[in-house]
């Protein structure tokens, strides 16, 4: 039974690299664009900058872990930049009560929108992206209706906390990242849900045969993008104290597909990287703002992240092969 | 009937896939004007040798003449315009176009000006449809019609297309009874008018009203090739399982082995129907015992078993498990009460292919290695050791993925999930299907293992001498009914393909109802071939 043992003798062939590329390239792109600006790019790679760049990707950050666990599953969730919006729109509806309740509030806002997506794919079978696309035109509605068609901005000092505190004098937004990777870490890595999310991605039927609740789960997968999307959300609008219908979170369901793709999660499921889906946020921030201090073009700039997506997928691609 | 020549000809071919060796040197002779029954069960080669007829596959070796001349046809488009016609995949038609565009897809008659001539089609269709009696509204969208009538006209279309050779594909599995009557007339017609039939099916009494003449494949080679008036039901039945000789019985039973007969039945499966799939089915099964469910493919013997794991969903019936009633429709209650399935499909409905061995075996478990929704690694780890080395699972280590074991080591994989469950129940469906022999045996040590320590296990096996060899019983079904039981003495290859066959033992033979039952096939077919049947050769 020879084809038992998988792994091949240590040579570095073609298949070995592109599988080492596969589940390390986002970080070695990462370092090598740094080491990029280390040389190429003045007054880039100073702490305040560095620290500028992690706290723009936290809200890319935030939403792509959600995103990651529903591609886990083989799913898609597009509603993800709308619900940011809608969050921002609760939180001027809720601005009457204590801060810390309007955001659990916004918060059980996010988890509703995730149910319904998750009872629509779960339960009545209706292909994701299908699904969340509905969310992704009646969200930002929702949200113009709430605000009518007004920017109010927020006073609260619990939800402007959020952005403005600066415990051990790092960001609030970083800290709000780090506290959402490391409740989905955790529950990726520890709960008998993240198992069952990633046997659902893999083997949808043989999941369902093995007594797994394939529904449930997945309307709790579709629940925990919601949630971490409505905090993106809450932490859009405290660190620009306003909402904002129509800008805030716009094409963020895009910046966070693409965060998880290059982060090397495969998008047929059965497997999320969470560490390498921040990775794969930081990455493309840092790439832009390259661009930027290189005065380079808007253009140019998307054209750059488009050659970075379809490299990443072509090393996906081989891993099926391989 | 003179010899003719014949209009398709298949010699010695052979087609591999990765890893399987599809076809071995079969050869089939199609004559015009007659029906061919090509016969075999899952896996026997049906499906590739049709594709290879009908260009969907191309052959490794061997030659293919249509009409006397060799042939290679490079796309099913090529295979068609040379009359070829299938209708067991509408491989060609538009469902949401209509029934009359569709029976004349590609080949509109036109106007004058090279316009598609809509009235000239829809005219020409009805009359086309009135002619073979088929009640269909020609402007309807194909999607919309029965799925009999939509192979009504899937037949219709053929025929309108001069095929030369027609190959239908289990093409009475979603038929009414009427709509069967009107098929076979068609069939009669084609006939005559000198179209040859390759006829695909496992229902006995269709295959001898039909067909002429019969070639039987298994395991991709070619068993038998002769006139179909020539080969007794059973003979057939036991050329298509494998087993000429019908020598195998019940395994010898050691003294005390064998389940305890006074023992209450541990799973009780009572009055179990789902409409046209399974009709009033119950059996039970002891503690120690090992229940066959024997039949052809399409019998229900997978659904019932699907069934009784709560996966597949039941009209009525229940299913009792140590005395206490399954809720319905829910493998996690079913696997609660202490139901254990391997599926039939182990790639599609058993293994996790880009998980770890280790994930793949725990994955039933989880509830029970959990506490407030966290998983114990550490009771994984054991559980997945104490298995690994029980089961002697070959591979690098628990985090090798499942997908890259053999298939014998992946069986034994989907055996650790549910045993580590400690159920009361096993189900098997085609446990050693697609295993090595050195494999097989193992699969089979460890059946005859856990029936001895007390678990009641329901085996559907293809293989009538690993049916007979492993089963206490055998309950054997047919287009969804039980319709017989073997019992001791007649736990035998002989007494199992007798009750397929539908020939009854000489003592109970009753000569007058035989002959008061002219078709046999009145009641509702049963459509639950027709996955059974397209999953054929995967």
């Amino acid at each position: 039974m020879s084809e038992a043992v998988a792994t091949s003798a240590p040579t570095w062939d073609r298949a070995r690299v592109l599988r080492w590329t596969r589940d390390n390239g986002v970080y070695a792109a990462l370092v090598l664009l740094l080491l990029y600006n280390l040389f190429f790019t003045p007054r880039f790679m100073t702490w305040s900058n560095l620290e500028v760049q992690l706290t723009l990707s936290t809200r890319v950050i935030v939403v792509a872990l959600g995103m990651a666990m529903v591609i886990g599953t083989g799913g898609i969730d597009l509603s993800v930049g709308a619900v940011m919006a809608l969050a921002g729109g609760l939180l001027v509806q809720f601005s009457g009560v204590n801060g810390y309740v309007a955001i659990a509030l916004v918060l059980v806002g996010g988890a509703l929108v995730g149910a319904l997506n998750g009872v629509l794919v779960g339960y009545i079978g209706v292909q994701p992206i299908v699904a969340t696309l509905a969310f992704l035109f009646a969200g930002r509605s929702i949200a113009q209706l709430l605000l009518a068609g007004k920017n109010p901005s927020v006073s609260d000092p619990v939800v402007l906390g959020v952005a403005g505190n600066k415990p051990l004098g790092i960001d609030g937004l970083i800290w709000a990242a780090l506290a959402a990777i490391a409740i989905v870490a955790f529950l990726m890595r520890r709960s008998t849900y993240g198992r069952r999310l990633l046997a659902i991605g893999d083997n949808s039927r043989a999941s369902f045969l093995s007594g797994v609740p394939v529904a449930p789960t997945l309307v709790l997968v579709y629940v925990a993008s919601g949630v971490l999307a409505a905090w993106a959300g809450v932490m859009d609008t405290s660190s620009i104290t306003s909402a904002n219908a129509l800008s805030s979170g716009l094409n963020y369901e895009l910046f966070a597909i693409t965060a998880v793709v290059v982060g090397g999660t495969p998008l047929t499921g059965g497997r999320v990287r969470v560490l390498a889906t921040v990775a794969g946020a930081i990455l493309m921030q840092l790439l832009r703002s390259t661009l930027i201090f290189h005065s380079a073009t808007d253009a140019i700039s998307q054209m750059i992240t488009a050659v970075v997506i379809v490299v990443a997928v072509y090393i996906q691609r081989v891993r099926k092969r391989a | 009937m003179p010899p003719t020549a014949p209009v398709l000809e298949a010699r010695s071919i052979s087609k591999s896939f990765p890893g399987v060796r599809a076809l071995d040197g079969v050869s089939l002779t199609v004559l015009p004007g007659r029906a061919h029954a090509l016969i075999g069960e899952n896996g026997a080669g049906k499906s590739t040798l049709i594709k290879i007829l009908t260009g969907v596959y191309q052959l490794d070796e061997g030659t293919l003449l249509h009409r006397g001349e060799q042939v290679a046809f490079t796309e099913p488009r090529a295979a068609q315009s040379a009359g070829i016609s299938t209708i067991y995949q509408e491989l060609d038609l538009v469902p949401l176009q209509s029934a009359a565009r569709n029976l004349y897809l590609g080949r509109e008659p036109r106007t004058r000006i090279g316009l598609v001539d809509f009235k000239k089609m829809r005219r020409d269709a009805r009359a086309l449809l009135a002619d073979y009696g088929i009640d269909a509204d020609v402007d309807a969208p194909l999607a919309s019609l029965g799925l009999g009538t939509q192979q009504m006209i899937s037949v219709a279309r053929a025929v309108a297309l001069d095929a030369n050779v027609v190959i239908m594909d289990e093409p009475t599995s979603s038929l009414e009874a009427r709509e069967v009557e009107t098929l076979f007339a068609i069939i009669e017609r084609l006939k005559a008018a000198g179209v040859a039939i390759v006829y695909v099916s496992h229902r006995l009494d269709e295959l001898y009203r039909v067909c002429e003449d019969v070639t039987v494949l298994r395991d991709g080679k070619m068993v038998h090739t002769g006139l179909m008036a020539d080969l007794p039901r059973l003979q057939l039945v036991a050329t298509m399982l494998g087993r000429e000789l019908l020598e195998q019985t019940r395994r010898e039973r050691a003294e005390g082995e064998g389940p305890d007969p006074d023992a209450e039945p541990v799973l009780d499966v009572r009055g179990i129907s789902r409409r046209n799939l399974l009709h009033d089915v119950s059996f039970q099964v002891r503690p120690g015992e090992v229940v066959g469910l024997g039949g052809l493919l399409g019998a229900g013997r997978s659904e019932t078993g699907m069934a009784v794991l709560g996966a597949q969903e039941i009209d009525s019936g229940e299913v009792v498990v140590a005395g206490r009633p399954v809720r319905r429709n829910s493998p996690a209650a079913a696997i609660e009460a202490g139901v254990a399935m391997l599926p039939e499909d182990r790639k599609l409905a058993g293994i996790l292919p880009s998980m770890s061995i280790r994930d793949n075996i725990a994955l039933a478990a989880l509830p029970r290695l959990s506490r407030l929704g966290l998983v114990s690694d550490k009771r994984i780890d054991e559980i997945v050791a104490q298995f690994m080395k029980q089961l002697s699972i070959r591979a690098t280590g628990p985090a090798q993925k499942v997908g890259t074991l053999s298939g014998g080591n992946q069986q034994k994989v989907m055996l650790a999930r549910w045993l580590c469950l400690n159920p009361k129940v096993l189900i098997l469906d085609e446990p050693t299907r697609g295993i090595d022999v050195g494999a097989k045996a193992e699969v089979r040590a460890t059946i005859d293992e856990l029936a001895a320590q007390g678990l009641a296990v329901v085996l559907v096996s293809s293989e009538a001498e690993e049916l007979v060899d492993e089963s206490d019983r055998i309950v054997v079904l047919k287009e969804g009914r039980v319709i017989d039981e073997l019992t001791d003495d007649h736990v035998t290859e002989r007494h199992l393909m007798q009750a397929i066959a539908g020939e009854t033992d000489e003592a109970e033979q009753t000569p007058a109802a035989d002959e008061q039952t002219p078709t046999p096939d009145e009641q509702t077919p049963a459509p639950d071939e027709q996955h059974e049947g397209g999953a054929d050769d995967e």
